[in-house]
């Protein structure tokens, strides 16, 4: 008897995990646009982040297999881990792709050497859903090169348990004694030099070398105050409450919350980081034509909210934001009002003499 | 004494599968955390059914380990007949010293040096795209080799070159004598050769991250998973590798003491 009790509780709480998964469900594909199959045969080389698209996981929508079968176009998905693996892939030769989606400053290096081709939105009859702040970026001033695909931001995670309920929403947390030993900071130095630069109110991509020298001052002085700098290992820190302040993206939080119910999150008022990665066409992409009709049906109201539900960060589609099935419909996380949340600001593509200075700083504020 | 040196195993064992022993519990995690225990569940295994991305990096990691290993073990075998039949003793030294440096090199430079080449090579003969499936194919052959070679030499050592010779006398001619003489007397050096390159192939990830342009092996497609935080799947992949890399080494290593007993007795 006991067994068949244990055996229904693991069924229960299994089913239930099952169940509770945040996932669109796969219905009839309701589309905006018209797909032909006039390039049915041809290949599509898609490059991309590793578990960035919707793949069927779970009933979702496997978005490469839905293409394929409207099109008859065969995709090639391939993916990378940075943004500087996918650049020097394609700086190397040797490889051609016709999509790759990278972040904000790296698009800006590729247009900037001229490893991009023009994107005629004209042919994107979705391109519309797009939100007007996602258009006319630094890196993108005309819209020529690019298309939103997901937007991120940064912001604090903590553990009410832990900290209380009364908490400064500033990154002064990082350098408060309150939270000796339970604080965690990002482990690349230019996130965590972010977080510096931000409580001195500095420009994130300023040129001055003293404005660098200031932030590794004050990384040094709060080093003694973290418990550690961590990329990936958050999660479980966070999660098991081993930690209990800890800056990260706004998407993530959401899924260990999912763990740790106790779990809590705001943007600090001095201003965050937003990343935005967009929908590129390399310079040697063989399938240009393919590579349109795919980003137009990236854009695709289904499939966009497919993504943005996989991916768990925030869409820059209208049609994804204005979706009530949407499970993050309306959340103040992901979609914060305008109103209240504090200056955001872009990494710029930075110069390589800066960029280097900044590590070499790295390496001290870690030796520390 | 002997309480002693067991403990010390022990402890050795346990540092050696403890991690492999961690991930294949954690595969079998009912919840998405990657850090807290909440049940038993084998969803992990059921969804890479659906994950065709890993499902096709597992195909290619097949493939490639497969061919790999069968070119290799044939280039290898002869190789090291070849060897063995060179009679000066210096230059057989010289030649085996050759073969077994590239084992030696590390991996990234002869990553690094193999998609130059293959780079440098497809722009002479005016290819675009020269890295693939053929790339990352030759230069698993060319990592594979050194092992095959290294696992048939010392059976070629032991079998007695009067036999070949004999059969010769007999009236056998020399192919006919090779394959019914000196392969059957070196055919577990050659499995073993084998079983190691294909297992070496398998889990290959730094030459094949330079070599495999659109060709990307499973251990690519896991490494690029690291933007966002790595899901249970990976592991429960990962426990399946295991297993069969695992499985293979039992084969490899029960074939060994085999033919050792056979040579002994």
């Amino acid at each position: 008897m006991k067994k068949i009790h244990a055996l229904l509780l693991t069924l229960i709480i299994s089913l239930s995990v099952l169940l509770t998964g945040c996932g669109y469900q796969y219905k009839e594909l309701n589309l905006r646009a018209n797909y032909d199959k006039s390039l049915q045969g041809t290949t599509l080389t898609v490059y991309n982040w590793g578990e960035y698209i919707s793949d069927g996981a779970d009933g979702t929508i496997d978005v490469n297999k839905e293409f394929e079968k409207l099109t008859g176009i065969k995709v090639k998905y391939l993916t990378f881990e940075s943004n500087e693996t996918m650049y020097s892939q394609i700086k190397s030769g040797g490889i051609s792709y016709d999509i790759i989606i990278p972040s904000d400053y790296m698009i800006e290096r590729l247009r900037n050497e001229n490893m991009l081709s023009k994107i005629d939105t004209s042919k994107l009859s979705n391109y519309d859903l797009i939100e007007d702040k996602y258009k006319n970026l630094f890196f993108d001033p005309n819209n020529e090169y690019s298309v939103p695909y997901n937007v991120g931001l940064v912001g604090i995670i903590y553990n009410e348990k832990l900290t209380g309920k009364d908490i400064k929403h500033s990154w002064d947390v990082l350098w408060d004694e309150k939270y000796k030993d339970m604080a965690l900071n990002f482990s690349n130095p230019r996130d965590a030099f972010m977080t510096a630069q931000m409580l001195l109110g500095q420009d994130l991509n300023t040129l001055n070398k003293a404005d660098w020298d200031a932030a590794a001052e004050l990384l040094k002085q709060g080093k003694s105050n973290l418990q550690s700098y961590v990329m990936d290992e958050i999660f479980g820190k966070m999660e098991t409450g081993e930690a209990s302040v800890a800056p990260y993206y706004a998407g993530d939080y959401l899924t260990m919350l999912d763990t740790n119910p106790d779990l809590r999150f705001f943007y600090p008022q001095e201003g965050t980081n937003i990343f935005v990665d967009s929908v590129c066409i390399p310079k040697n992409a063989k399938n240009y034509d393919a590579a349109i009709k795919y980003i137009n049906f990236l854009l695709e109201p289904d499939i966009s909210t497919a993504n943005a539900e996989c991916l768990g960060y925030a869409s820059p589609n209208t049609a994804v934001i204005n979706n009530k099935d949407y499970c993050y419909y309306q959340n103040e996380i992901l979609y914060p009002d305008e109103s209240t949340l504090p200056k955001v600001q872009y990494y710029h593509d930075i110069d390589n003499e800066i960029r280097t200075y900044y590590e070499t700083l790295w390496t001290k504020v870690k030796a520390y | 004494m002997k309480i002693l040196s067991r403990i010390y195993i022990a402890l050795i064992v346990l540092f050696l599968y403890a991690p492999i022993a961690v991930m294949v519990v954690f595969s079998f995690n009912s919840s998405s955390s990657v850090w807290v225990l909440e049940g038993f569940s084998t969803r992990w295994y059921e969804g890479l059914g659906n994950d065709t991305a890993m499902l096709n990096a597992l195909k290619h990691t097949v493939i490639v380990a497969v061919l790999s290993a069968i070119i290799s073990t044939v280039l290898g075998t002869a190789a090291a007949v070849g060897i063995n039949a060179i009679r000066r003793k210096f230059s057989k030294k010289i030649i085996m010293s050759v073969t077994q440096i590239p084992m030696m090199n590390a991996d990234i430079v002869t990553g690094i040096s193999l998609m130059l080449l293959f780079i440098f090579f497809g722009k002479l003969i005016g290819l675009n795209e020269s890295l693939g499936f053929g790339t990352v194919l030759i230069a698993h052959i060319t990592f594979n080799l050194p092992y095959v070679i290294l696992s048939v030499m010392p059976r070629l050592q032991q079998t007695d070159s009067h036999l070949a010779e004999a059969a010769l006398d007999l009236g056998c001619p020399p192919l006919k004598a090779f394959f019914k003489v000196i392969l059957p007397s070196i055919s577990t050096g050659i499995i073993t050769g084998f079983i190691m390159a294909f297992t070496l192939s398998l889990d290959d990830f730094v030459i094949s991250y330079f070599t495999c342009g659109h060709y990307q092996t499973l251990p690519i497609v896991i490494f690029n998973m690291t933007k966002k935080s790595v899901k249970p799947d990976t592991y429960a992949l990962s426990t399946l590798i295991f297993i069969s890399v695992f499985v293979l080494m039992v084969l490899y290593n029960v074939l060994q003491t085999k033919s050792e007993k056979k040579h002994a007795s």
